[in-house]
């Protein structure tokens, strides 16, 4: 069979799975359609919530990113994991003796407003589009991969399918669905990385593997260090960011990760609180599986790619040797060459191959256009060429490739020439991923607008039947935006997904944490953080990313990505004073904080 | 109906001890061992790595998930301790 038909049976297959699922366990009423029942054990919860959780970010760009950055992208590994201890510590327990539908509804409940019910909608619909364009947009590269498609009708394909599970199905489908997928990508990304670290390292674990030898006697690390240094980028290793940066994105992703409503609302589907701490603790368990790999794979992907560009005697390959997987990425727009020495060879090293905004190719006419590609070499045309100037005291030659982060995982198979099963599973993994997130984020979308917003706010008497409606129709309103978003992109996945997390961070994890530790919170000081935070953490983004604020000019050097932790503390030390000069909670309100702080007597989710 | 209230609040500062000295791992591997001392751990080799880039990538991991798991077994029998478990 041939890779297309093979990834094909892969990735349909995978998909009829998920729609039989959704089909036997779709929901029926508007406590299944939100929170499962509230019957799912510890374990099956854990898998779904690791599923959830790991994105099309983490999947397809995660490893693609700490490939070029080295350690600089540590702080995606240790935020994105580390998030779970403060989950499992600070939140799951009481959020689930508290045992409501949404994040929403903890807020207007714990703050006795609806103005702070509908702060927090907006908080949750911000955050949920920003990240599902980026979950979006992930289904379209991989389904522009394994269709030959262009991106914008791969992100219709992905909007199809979700359309199908998320609406039908509501939480009790997607739980059951994510076990499935979760299942699926974990076996497509650890499979290909034993193959991996077995032929260059014959290290059966990638964990290890990453520190052992190759074949030339070299560490895996040691080897690298020198191969990137050589060709003028930072070392691997080591990193280039400030100490300060670093710690503040790191913290920004971590407290971000623990203050994302679709990740939050998982546990409101276990049955009782020593369930939701198990579960919290099964779901890092299997998060860790997959990040744990990450760094390997990211490393001996960057070996591989810098050995086959640059050839053996670092000099270049001849174009019409590269290897097909070349040019079928430059096909998908996601590769270019513009050959600066004009020696018909490619050659990778430190600088932009390209001008523009993001330095990214601009690409002449169409991938099957033969009057677009290159008269000699027969390469696609690219109209925005860099100058292919170079320091030659730093490196060898001009950098003529460019190559986007988020294909290093789909193409690193092909790179390190693994069978073809092996690439086949990754689309599907892939597509398990970038799904099993974005319908995690329609539901909690969908359930903002028909519970916390319809529901609670604007038309409490409709019945059970009706909300379930409005949450199906909103659903659907959501994925038409969500698919726009994903056509049209801010930035990369990651950064996308980055900013959803600075959002999360700086409105609802001080809100959550202050409603349970301290009783003294009151809707005054919760409302006027939480808009602190968000406002704050909105304008620095906007002004630096999308306005042409330049980096100089960062505050105390803390990147865009960063500034969430910053927006944290603001809203920390503002919903404090508030509070402070403002009337206490009600006595109920208090008594609601000394009954969520002990487990026993939990009721099911209710209203 | 007072025994009960004293009851309540020596389990929750009983929880919060261990919330706080686990926190406190937490912090020290991963912004203290992975960002702050990074340059000075990168120093020492572990198996092939680098010890400050190991505990960045690796370690902090490792760390994590034992913490959790640890967090659910201690409060498990807190709750039994206290009677407070359902």
């Amino acid at each position: 069979m041939s890779l297309e038909q093979l990834t094909y049976m892969f990735v349909v297959g995978s998909f009829g799975i998920y729609i039989a699922i959704a089909f036997w366990s779709r929901a029926s009423s508007t406590q299944e359609f939100y929170v499962a029942g509230g019957g799912v054990t510890p374990l099956a919860n854990g898998m779904a919530t690791a599923a959830d959780w790991m994105s099309a970010a983490s999947f397809i760009s995660l490893a693609g990113i700490v490939s070029f950055a080295g350690y600089d992208a540590s702080g995606f590994i240790m935020g994105w994991t580390g998030g779970y201890v403060l989950l499992a510590l600070l939140l799951a327990p009481y959020l689930r003796k508290f045992g409501k539908f949404t994040v929403p509804d903890f807020v207007g409940d714990r703050y006795y407003s609806s103005v702070a019910r509908v702060v927090a909608v907006i908080c949750v619909l911000f955050i949920s589009f920003t990240y599902i364009a980026g979950q979006m947009r992930g289904t379209g590269i991989v389904f522009s991969r394994f269709l030959q498609v262009e991106i914008d009708t791969g992100v219709m394909i992905g909007m199809a399918v979700v359309f199908v599970y998320a609406v039908l199905g509501g939480m009790k489908g997607i739980t059951y669905t994510q076990v499935a997928q979760y299942c699926v990508m974990i076996f497509a990304f650890t499979v290909p990385a034993l193959f991996l670290t077995f032929s260059m390292t014959g290290h059966l674990l990638p964990q290890t593997g990453l520190g052992a030898t190759l074949s030339n006697g070299q560490p895996v690390l040691d080897h690298l260090d020198a191969l990137v240094t050589e060709l003028g980028f930072a070392s691997f290793t080591e990193g280039s960011k400030s100490n300060m940066d670093m710690f503040f994105i790191t913290a920004s992703l971590m407290f971000g990760t623990a203050g994302l409503p679709h990740v939050i609302v998982r546990f409101f589907t276990v049955p009782r609180v020593r369930d939701a701490r198990i579960s919290a603790a099964w779901a890092l368990v299997f998060i860790s599986l997959l990040y744990s790999t990450i760094p390997a794979v990211a490393a001996f992907g960057r070996i591989n790619l810098i050995e086959t560009v640059n050839g053996a005697d670092n000099t270049g390959t001849a174009y019409e040797e590269m290897p097909q997987w070349f040019k079928k990425w430059e096909n998908a727009g996601l590769i270019a060459w513009y050959d600066h020495n004009a020696d018909g060879r490619t050659q990778y090293a430190a600088g932009d191959a390209f001008t523009g905004r993001q330095h990214k190719p601009i690409y002449w006419g169409t991938a099957e256009d033969k009057v677009a590609r290159n008269f000699y070499y027969n390469q696609r045309h690219v109209i925005n060429p860099s100058s292919g100037e170079f320091d030659p005291k730093v490196q060898p030659f001009a950098n003529e490739i460019y190559v986007d982060p988020d294909i290093m995982v789909l193409a690193n198979p092909e790179i390190a020439e693994l069978p073809d099963w092996v690439i086949a599973l990754i689309a599907a993994g892939a597509m398990a991923a970038a799904l099993s997130t974005a319908a995690g984020l329609l539901l909690v979308i969908a359930t903002a607008v028909s519970h916390d917003l319809i529901k609670k706010t604007i038309r409490p008497k409709i019945t059970d039947k009706q909300e379930l409606l409005a949450a199906r129709l909103a659903a659907m309103v959501a994925i038409l935006v969500a698919g726009y978003l994903g056509m049209n992109p801010p930035d990369y996945v990651a950064a996308v997904v980055a900013l959803a997390f600075g959002l999360a961070c700086a409105s609802f994890f001080p809100a959550i944490i202050m409603g349970i530790f301290y009783q003294r919170m009151n809707k005054y000081g919760a409302i006027s953080g939480m808009l602190v935070g968000l406002i704050s953490t909105i304008c620095y983004i906007a002004y630096f990313k999308f306005m042409g604020g330049k980096p100089s000019d960062w505050l105390l050097g803390i990147s865009p990505e960063g500034f969430g932790a910053l927006g944290m503390m603001l809203n920390f030390i503002v919903a404090y004073l508030v509070s402070n000069l403002t009337p206490e909670p009600p006595k109920h309100i208090q008594n609601i904080v000394q009954n969520i702080r002990v487990p026993r007597n939990t009721g099911s989710a209710y209203y | 109906m007072k025994k009960d209230i004293n009851k309540a609040q020596q389990y929750w500062r009983r929880n919060l001890q261990i919330i706080f000295s686990y926190l406190v791992i937490w912090f020290v591997v991963s912004f203290g061992f992975g960002i702050v001392f990074v340059d000075e751990l990168n120093q020492f080799n572990i198996f092939g790595f680098k010890l400050g880039y190991w505990f960045a990538n690796q370690g902090s991991i490792l760390v994590f998930c034992a913490l959790t798991i640890a967090y659910a077994i201690r409060m498990g029998r807190l709750d039994s301790e206290f009677d407070v478990h359902e």
